[in-house]
């Protein structure tokens, strides 16, 4: 992997060149690795106690550059309320906002988007819709996105709104999920005509490295426990090799409870006991859907932030990576996840006060305010949602 | 495939060798198929049944953890129900080197056509990678292409949702299962994950068919094909293509993680919904865990030829096996359906409404459901139903 750019003066920090991964026998120490114990995630402090952001960062002259990408269906109209609030709030942070839609041709408007991400470090984006029916369509632009930028890990935070009924209360996961592998690297053919075979990918360097990241994650957040899911029952060497990683990982923090569950039971428990989960660990296909069943059950895709957190670069979305095409432009998306996912990106710049002063104001909206779009069974408009979250952000920015 | 052995002389059925699929183009007709219209799904009696002096031979296997517990109480509410079927034991467990007990066991299937199974442990400890599941080996031996579950919020038992009715058609022999691994450098490790056309299109047709049969409105079909465009855009084409064989059945495709989340927030969506193998694992224990847990949902393997009931949510039950806990009414559903199969319509209600009844009427509540019961209490309480209720057949 390539040393990480320094951007700017006052936030310079060198890190080492994460050593190469040697090859080694799997009969010996599967999941022996070289790289370097580091700390990825937003809102710690690695090599300096004032400084709280890893990876590259634009920053001149006090503000920050952030590159956005509006994306498909209800990223426009999102974005566009993002830097609303952002401007109420004065936050010190510009966009540089990079276009790719989902029409064919776009190779170079992802190859635009991936370097103004290298160069910023930091984005924030919109879902990008894939052409499924379409078989001349490529790649997903979504997974192509995180795999160029080596975006490995995807954290998602399940927590029970205050004020926001749901079947089940008290739940807080945080679900951590390998992003750049597994079931995602379309690697298929048709060898014989009517049989595709689709390849699953599993290596003891990204499972190693995604286990390190969620028992770090664990013991930075305080988090008591972490849960590998898996299917290796019948997934034996692949998942088995993911199982492997996380259990010798374990052993490096003995102070946090591990378990594993298949992915059966998993998602059984899911819907009948969600409490009983703390930190979760995963493969891409099943870190989807277990995302999409913590979403739905602490309120739906409108909700739940997702950052892509990578060792140099990060990108913030929303969790469930929708892109609504069916309600653009009628003003009825909820804009929360878009919102927490900017105030999250706030907070791995560093930009703690006024990442606190959006998350507030968003959940005083939906608490206090109860501000209910389409999506959790109430009347109230996109924009009915953005103002009242303006509204508290200009109030309690003057005391900043 | 080979033709059906005729078992008994009541139930003499003559069921046509089914043609061989032949290969085709993808490009031209991808789901053209000469597969017979068949009527798989049990209360229409097909396929091998051994049947002799009217009494029907079933082959059990009890399987590991809870397994032979739950059979055991089977055999006891058979009893008092006069139900006419004999039990054939077969045990596998989950020892190395039990290839002859496989061997066995599906050759008792093969003769008997039905069996009741519990769930056999597969060790995923990494150093027996050898050690292929023996509940995937049978069904994919006996070709039980289908495995049905039926989602039904159970009348009297409180959940967080109600009105759930949905029929969950999961592909049951290829996708993930096919143990096809290997690790050509160290610390990679590829698996495979195999769709066909010729599986896809059968699945499809046996759910649209079943649809139809039963009366449902909507077939789901759920799939990936975003990210695994060729495979998972196979299973799409294919269901496609045989949704316009059923023009008066609605259908729609969704992605398997929205389809997660509706699951979790609107399962009243649903009505019978398809897929391939891991994401009908996957939805199966959601549906089953919406409707009250794995205590609670029989499941049917439906082959052309075969049929192996067994619970839905398929667990081995190990923590809690030997200790009178486990919920009896999985396996005792399943057993009915397995009658319903055979064409023992009335024991097969007989046994369903006592089970019914023992958890509206009698509260009786295992552990799993937050109670204090044991299995022996809620066995008790269905076998005095079926007795009462036996007298009057």
């Amino acid at each position: 992997m390539a040393s990480v750019l320094q951007k700017c003066s006052v936030l310079c920090r060198s890190l080492p060149a994460s050593a190469a991964v040697k090859a080694f026998s799997r009969s010996t120490a599967p999941c022996a690795s070289s790289l370097q114990t580091k700390d990825f995630h937003s809102g710690a402090a690695v090599y300096s106690q004032q400084l709280a952001t890893v990876g590259a960062s634009s920053k001149y002259g006090g503000r920050y550059t952030v590159t956005m990408i509006p994306g498909d269906g209800i990223g426009p109209e999102l974005m566009a309320h993002v830097k609303d609030v952002f401007r109420y709030a004065g936050v010190p942070v510009d966009f540089e906002e990079v276009q790719i839609t989902s029409q064919e041709g776009d190779d170079v408007a992802i190859e635009n988007a991936i370097t103004a991400i290298k160069r910023n470090g930091v984005a924030l984006k919109g879902g990008l819709k894939t052409l499924h029916l379409d078989p001349s369509f490529g790649v997903s632009r979504n997974v192509a996105v995180r795999v160029r930028l080596d975006l490995f890990a995807n954290v998602l935070r399940c927590k029970t709104f205050p004020g926001l009924p749901s079947r089940h209360g008290d739940i807080d996961i945080v679900i951590i999920r390998e992003n750049t592998e597994g079931e995602y690297t379309s690697l298929e053919h048709e060898n014989v005509p009517g049989v595709v075979e689709s390849y699953k990918i599993i290596t003891a360097k990204n499972s190693e490295r995604i286990a390190r990241y969620a028992f770090e994650y664990a013991q930075r957040h305080g988090r008591k426990k972490v849960t590998a899911v898996h299917k290796a029952n019948i997934m034996k060497m692949g998942d088995g090799l993911f199982l492997e990683c996380c259990k010798k990982m374990s052993e490096e923090f003995p102070n946090i409870e591990y378990e594993s569950m298949i992915i059966d039971n998993c998602s059984m428990q899911m819907v009948s006991r969600p409490q009983q989960f703390d930190v979760m660990v995963m493969p891409n296909l099943y870190g989807n859907i277990i995302s999409n069943i913590g979403a739905g059950l602490v309120g739906g895709p409108g909700l739940v932030p997702g950052e892509n957190i990578g060792q140099e670069y990060a990108v913030f979305e929303t969790a469930t990576r929708n892109t609504g095409k069916s309600i653009a432009g009628q003003n009825v998306a909820n804009p929360t996840a878009m919102l927490l996912a900017s105030a999250l990106m706030l907070e791995h710049l560093g930009l703690d006060k006024y990442a606190s002063l959006i998350e507030n104001a968003v959940y005083k909206a939906l608490a206090d305010n109860k501000i209910r779009t389409p999506d959790l069974g109430g009347q109230h408009s996109t924009v009915d949602m953005v103002q009242t979250v303006v509204k508290e952000v200009e109030a309690q920015a003057a005391k900043l």
